[in-house]
């Protein structure tokens, strides 16, 4: 489309760390969010006059408000640790993506103006001033990070690299200055409830149809409810699941296990939206707000458990930050909040992860599965990164890697990991993630995708891999965009459920 | 941005996109469908006038499979799928269709 034209990395045997080449992506930018799509989420339309003194104060801000922000940006020693752990910087070689280099944008303007050396000696500890130079540098690789702190693991101080990113894009919307497709996005899901913006009816009538398709190929009457009081489970999802492929035979997974179980449960025509690009932005209030909508689904159609879908930063803020935003988990301690923790059933976890639901009926005997029907899938497992890196799934430590993992292992016969330095915790990034998942970016989602091909392709040529399980709507979509590029068939990648979904047994509970 | 059609200008967006789809007509489908390298046959108009018929009703392109589906039974099982789709479409059904179709692009992780 319109992006320009580029040239996909060649896929090495082994991964090297790439010679350098300055600038090589200070075109890459994603479109400036309009002053209409501005408007509608309470930002400035557009740049502000004088948007110097006004980015130095907001930064002055979030030190106040984030202690971490100021530990961050104090401890950095300059190691180098984490300079070719970034897959960015790793597919694109420039070395403003060295995580380093990339957080020293903001560390520099952060140095003279708070603190007392770089008042006194800019010079000589490498202050800078905020020129128009370095606030499109901000606005450039501030969105050539996916937030996925992969570097973070790596750093001996422990640096949130992401939190500096999340920072930087503050910031930036602070002063008129952000990006179009989040905020673009953030407006449609308090307008419209999801982050597609599908009106109700439209979900309503492709929840119908997947009803029939389901009874077509199973002849069970699998439901997918919406908007059903009483129900024992409210199941917030990205709204992916209900428009794009793969991701829509997750949703066919969840709604079978379900029905398998003998679980009500039921969708949110208000909160039909896991998804919450409030924390790509780093800005406190839109995460909140975003938050909320799931609260109030849920007193309103007084569900007893919350279960969170296939998504991967929907799980972080879910698992995270829930329990203080809304009073999901304990923490909150508003009317409301206290009014939810009432109602739910706190024998389950709350939230729930879909693969912690389907793991637990799979370890209590509720789920049977014919393992032969994935036979023709020899799969992989991609750890998302905020699922892996931000977040925790069942009682143990790791359960986020072994959960899924073993799930595909109940559901399916052949099984094989990528190298390791690739996956757990230390999983590369699909490339797509943290606000980046646009068309104009497509050049820097190619190159960025790069480690984790590299990985792949082992697995492919060594053990016939052809299928790359994830359980993030991002994932899946970034992948079905850019496996082509490395000469991989687009229809590898899929979700978890979406093995559950092939190799389950229906039909006990009828 | 705009494209010029039968000498009249149409706003696009920055990705091309039509930002009036009540100005959408055939003449600029075409248009549309030229800068996409896309070349226009009957096949690709049954998805587009599909595509608006199904916005029309719900305000959003249908979802993929919903689509697949429509086509499917319109055009014999073989091509009820998102290969064939992907034929038609290159750079992906669901946001190239919908461009040459005039309607907003599809948003969120798709």
């Amino acid at each position: 489309m319109a992006a320009a034209e580029f040239t996909t990395p060649e896929l090495k045997e082994f991964p090297a760390i790439p010679a350098l080449r300055p600038d090589a992506m200070a075109e890459s930018k994603p479109y400036v969010a309009s002053d209409k799509i501005n408007a509608a989420i309470g930002f400035p339309g557009e740049l502000v006059p004088d948007w110097e003194a006004k980015a130095i104060g907001r930064l002055g801000e979030l030190l106040k408000k984030y202690r971490s922000l100021k530990v961050y940006l104090d401890s950095c020693v300059h190691c180098g640790a984490c300079t070719d752990k970034c897959h960015y910087f790793l597919g694109t070689s420039d070395p403003k993506n060295m995580p380093v280099a990339r957080q020293d944008l903001l560390r520099g303007v952060y140095r003279r103006h708070f603190t007392l050396a770089g008042k006194l000696f800019p010079k000589l500890v490498g202050a800078t001033e905020l020129t128009r130079e370095v606030l499109d540098d901000w606005y450039k690789y501030y969105n050539q990070c996916s937030e996925c702190r992969r570097c973070s693991v790596f750093c001996p101080y422990g640096i949130d690299t992401a939190e500096i990113t999340m920072a930087g894009r503050e910031i930036l919307d602070s002063i008129g200055y952000g990006q179009k497709y989040s905020n673009e996005i953030i407006g449609k899901v308090h307008k419209i409830g999801n982050n597609l913006g599908l009106p109700g009816p439209a979900l309503e009538d492709t929840l119908q149809g997947l009803e029939e398709d389901v009874k077509e190929d199973t002849g069970v009457d699998v439901k997918f409810p919406m908007d059903v009081q009483g129900a024992e489970v409210l199941l917030v999802t990205p709204s992916a699941d209900f428009f794009a492929e793969p991701h829509i035979d997750s949703l066919i997974g969840y709604a079978k296990v379900f029905h398998a179980a003998g679980v009500s449960w039921t969708l949110s025509s208000k909160a039909s939206e896991a998804g919450n690009f409030g924390m790509f932005i780093g800005n406190y209030d839109q995460l909140r707000r975003i938050a909320l909508r799931i609260r109030e689904a849920a007193l309103e159609l007084g569900v007893k458990r919350i279960v969170v879908g296939e998504c991967g930063h929907a799980w972080r803020v879910a698992y995270s930050f829930w329990n203080t935003l809304t009073g999901v988990g304990a923490g909150a301690t508003d009317p409301f909040a206290i009014e939810l923790q009432k109602q739910l059933d706190h024998r389950y976890k709350q939230p729930a992860h879909i693969c912690e639901v389907t793991w637990d009926l799979i370890q209590q005997g509720a789920l049977k599965f014919d393992k032969e029907a994935n036979d023709h899938r020899i799969v992989t497992f991609h750890d998302s990164c905020n699922v892996a890196r931000a977040s925790r799934m069942g009682d143990a430590p790791g359960g986020q890697f072994e959960i899924p993992r073993s799930i595909i292992k109940a559901v399916a016969n052949k099984y094989v990991e990528m190298a390791p330095g690739t996956t757990h915790e230390a999983t590369f990034c699909c490339g797509g993630g943290g606000g980046l998942l646009t068309d104009e970016l497509l050049e820097l989602r190619v190159k960025g995708a790069l480690p984790r091909m590299e990985a792949l392709k082992q697995v492919v040529d060594r053990d016939g891999v052809n299928f790359m399980a994830t359980i993030c709507a991002i994932c899946k979509a970034q992948f079905t965009k850019v496996l082509p590029y490395y000469k991989f068939n687009r229809g590898m990648v899929g979700g978890v459920h979406q093995l559950v979904s092939t190799a389950i047994k229906l039909g006990s509970n009828d | 941005m705009a494209i010029e059609v039968n000498g009249k200008s149409y706003e696009t967006d920055e990705e091309g996109y039509l930002v009036d789809l009540n100005e959408w007509n055939e003449d600029v489908a075409k248009i549309l469908a030229e800068q996409e390298n896309v070349n226009m046959t009957d096949q690709h108009w049954e998805v587009i006038n599909f595509l608006r018929e199904y916005y029309n009703e719900f305000q959003i392109a249908p979802a993929v499979r919903v689509l697949t589906k429509a086509i499917g039974k319109k055009l014999g099982a073989e091509k009820g799928n998102s290969q064939y789709l992907y034929e038609l479409f290159p750079y992906g059904p669901a946001k190239q269709a919908c461009k040459i179709a005039g309607l907003p692009k599809p948003t969120g992780c798709v």
